[in-house]
């Protein structure tokens, strides 16, 4: 696609470490324009994180097998190393994770390490004119009393707190693209909203491109443009919000949708569910992966990948028998 | 205990306060204290299930432990059935055996030195149940809890997926044959397809056994869809108690409200436009002095920072902990005393 920001072409990714490798992404192609937000949906183990922490090559290199293209604002991805791996990190592309504790460096105050994080990536920033910056990034994110809070330890800070001072952090070094990795999970629902509204004016006003990985439709529904979801390493559907949510097509898509206990309980009912369990992604089967869990699965679907449909207006779903349906 | 009144609660919580000790100074004597609960009063009634929400901090997990008697309570009762938790009419041991608890971490609830059925022979045993009539009730539960006992009774917990394992700790909570099962986010680590699973099972259970639930979540959705009735819980204290359709469409606590107010709308064109209240929950070792969320309440007047609002019955079975509902309480809004 041209004009994209972020391209992802047939990304697989496979964990050697084990005695079988463990296919945690299986061909996945996606590609992001300026300012766009993509929600990357999906359960434990389906390979979002996977693909998400690929595109900052954050895999140990020694137990990970990646191949296919990561093109990021014309940066060839997988030909980085050294120095330069460092340098993209962070300025071209941005990251933001579940656990603030875990992300932020616990010795060093929050001023410290954004200062750091400025100064590593332009040289011939003083000291002085980085303070100044993570200053305003504080009020960006809207820190209350920031220029105290600069001088704060992580621990000492609320949740929510910490997970606003690691987005001004993310957004430091003026990245084009960022990567949010369930940002919003570990905190409270009235926190939630919060950090969610913040995300969504700073990537409008900063014209970021995003994916933001998650777990939960609601989330991604609250901040995307297009959500993709994943099943067992693939992308089984993408599409506009609106499309994707209303007019699912990919049986597992559909499944996801009404499992949700939304609106409360009519006497006795019980709700819809999608039988069995995620597949076991070291012993894959060759044909469409939630078959075994589908209900209008055949004996075509257990033979090979189902290619992805084009359904209009930029909807894609993977499975054999929603061309039939179109 | 055979004729027990219809009305009489199964299991009665008076003035349950616990304080946890965080400083001590150099004499030892304890400085400082988060008060986890701090004077909670709920009935648990025979076959009903109770939710409770809150926030991380709210106490509601600790509320289940105090429950338990897995942590001792710094203050309050327990009545089980009229008699008093720990009491010569009621040992512990004996309340324990007729309530259970299944915990969020499936992994760490379950020994993982033993196998699915070693782990849930194991209660029984100690309560004095033959080996092999525990055996066959563990056999019975697994194929109950939809887990073939062939296939998963001598696996280990590592063996298991995460819905498999909470299986397991439901069958476990169960093989003493209890009356009450306390679910302290039980379906909160499991994926949406899978919890919607373990919520259909709790729900034939509860029918097939007589259960009694006490279901503890951060998850509103899934308390609306599994309550009778719901305890709304901000920094240690009862907000709002409410038959659950109540609570959901007329909410009265402005905590309750601004909760409700942050679900998402699963609806692109109703996208949340603004947040019901800013920051974060206060710490609790400092809690605010008087009505705990006046410091981030919209309605707040002088009256809330000085006194803590009483429990008090807004309709026959709605209870909110407001001055705003309150008689008499110096709130603008609140509504006349009556002569």
């Amino acid at each position: 696609m041209t004009g994209s920001i972020l391209e992802i072409r047939d990304l697989r990714v496979a964990f050697t470490g084990a005695a079988k490798p463990v296919r945690a992404v299986d061909g996945v192609d996606l590609a992001l324009v300026p300012g766009e937000v993509v929600a990357l949906l999906g359960e434990s183990g389906s390979g979002k994180s996977v693909t998400l922490r690929s595109i900052l090559r954050l895999h140990p290199e020694n137990k990970t097998r990646i191949e296919g293209s990561i093109v990021a604002a014309g940066i060839d991805v997988m030909a980085l190393s050294g120095a330069a791996l460092a340098d993209f990190r962070g300025k071209t592309v941005s990251m933001i994770f579940q656990e603030p504790m875990l992300a932020l460096d616990p010795v060093y105050t929050l001023g410290a390490q954004i200062t750091e994080a400025i100064r590593k990536h332009e040289s011939g920033v003083s000291a002085d004119a980085a303070r100044k910056r993570a200053l305003g990034l504080f009020e960006r994110v809207r820190i209350p009393s920031p220029e105290r809070r600069l001088d704060s330890y992580p621990h000492e800070l609320s949740g929510g707190m910490r997970q606003r001072a690691m987005i001004a952090l993310a957004l430091a070094c003026n990245p084009k693209v960022l990567l949010a990795d369930e940002p919003t999970t570990a905190l409270d629902a009235t926190v939630q909203v919060q950090i969610l509204l913040l995300l969504r004016e700073l990537q409008r006003e900063l014209d970021l491109a995003m994916i933001f990985v998650t777990h939960d439709i609601g989330v991604g529904v609250e901040v995307a443009d297009r959500i993709a979801v994943m099943y067992a390493g693939r992308i089984v559907e993408i599409g506009a919000v609106r499309d994707v949510i209303r007019a699912p097509r990919h049986p597992y898509t559909i499944g996801l949708l009404s499992t949700r206990a939304q609106g409360g309980r009519l006497s006795g009912k019980r709700l819809p569910t999608i039988t069995g369990s995620p597949p076991d992604l070291a012993s894959l089967p060759p044909g469409c992966a939630f078959a075994p869990r589908c209900s209008s699965a055949t004996s075509a679907c257990l033979e090979a990948a189902p290619a992805a449909v084009e359904l209009g207006h930029g909807h894609a779903v993977r499975c054999i028998h929603t061309a039939a349906v179109a | 205990m055979k004729d027990e009144n219809a009305s009489a609660p199964l299991l009665q919580v008076r003035g349950l306060v616990k304080h946890f000790p965080v400083k001590k100074n150099l004499l030892g004597r304890t400085t400082s204290f988060v008060s986890a609960v701090d004077g909670v009063d709920f009935d648990l009634r025979q076959g009903e299930t109770l939710g409770v929400v809150g926030e991380s901090g709210c106490g509601k997990s600790t509320t289940a432990r105090l429950l338990l008697h897995l942590i001792e309570p710094t203050a309050g009762t327990i009545r089980f059935g009229g008699r008093t938790v720990g009491s010569v009419a009621l040992p512990l041991k004996e309340f324990r055996r007729q309530v259970q608890m299944v915990f969020q971490d499936s992994y760490a609830s379950l020994n993982p030195r033993l196998t699915v059925e070693e782990s849930i022979v194991f209660g029984p045993m100690v309560h004095g149940i033959a080996r092999h009539v525990a055996q066959a009730r563990a056999h019975a539960l697994l194929e109950r809890v939809g887990l073939d006992p062939v296939r998963f009774a001598g696996r280990f917990t590592h063996e298991l997926s995460g819905g498999q394992r909470q299986r397991v700790n439901i069958a476990r909570a169960l093989a003493l044959q209890p009356r009450v099962l306390v679910l302290d986010e039980a379906v909160s680590a499991l994926d949406k397809s899978v919890e919607a699973q373990v919520l259909n099972l709790l729900l034939d259970l509860k029918g097939e056994f007589g259960l009694t639930y006490l279901f503890i979540s951060h998850d509103l959705e899934v308390v609306r869809f599994m309550a009778d009735r719901v305890l709304v819980m901000y920094l240690g204290r009862v907000a709002e108690l409410a038959p659950t359709e109540d609570l959901y469409t007329g909410s009265r606590h402005p905590y309750t409200s601004a909760l409700l107010g942050s679900l998402l709308s699963m609806d692109p064109d109703r996208r949340t436009v603004a947040a019901p209240i800013s920051g974060d929950p206060p710490n609790p070792i400092d809690p605010p002095a008087g009505c705990r969320f006046h410091t981030r309440c919209a309605s707040a007047q002088a009256v809330c920072a000085k006194g803590a609002p009483g429990l008090a019955a807004h309709s026959r079975e709605h209870w909110v902990a407001c001055h705003m509902f309150d008689a008499g309480s110096g709130h603008g809004s609140a509504p006349a005393k009556a002569a």
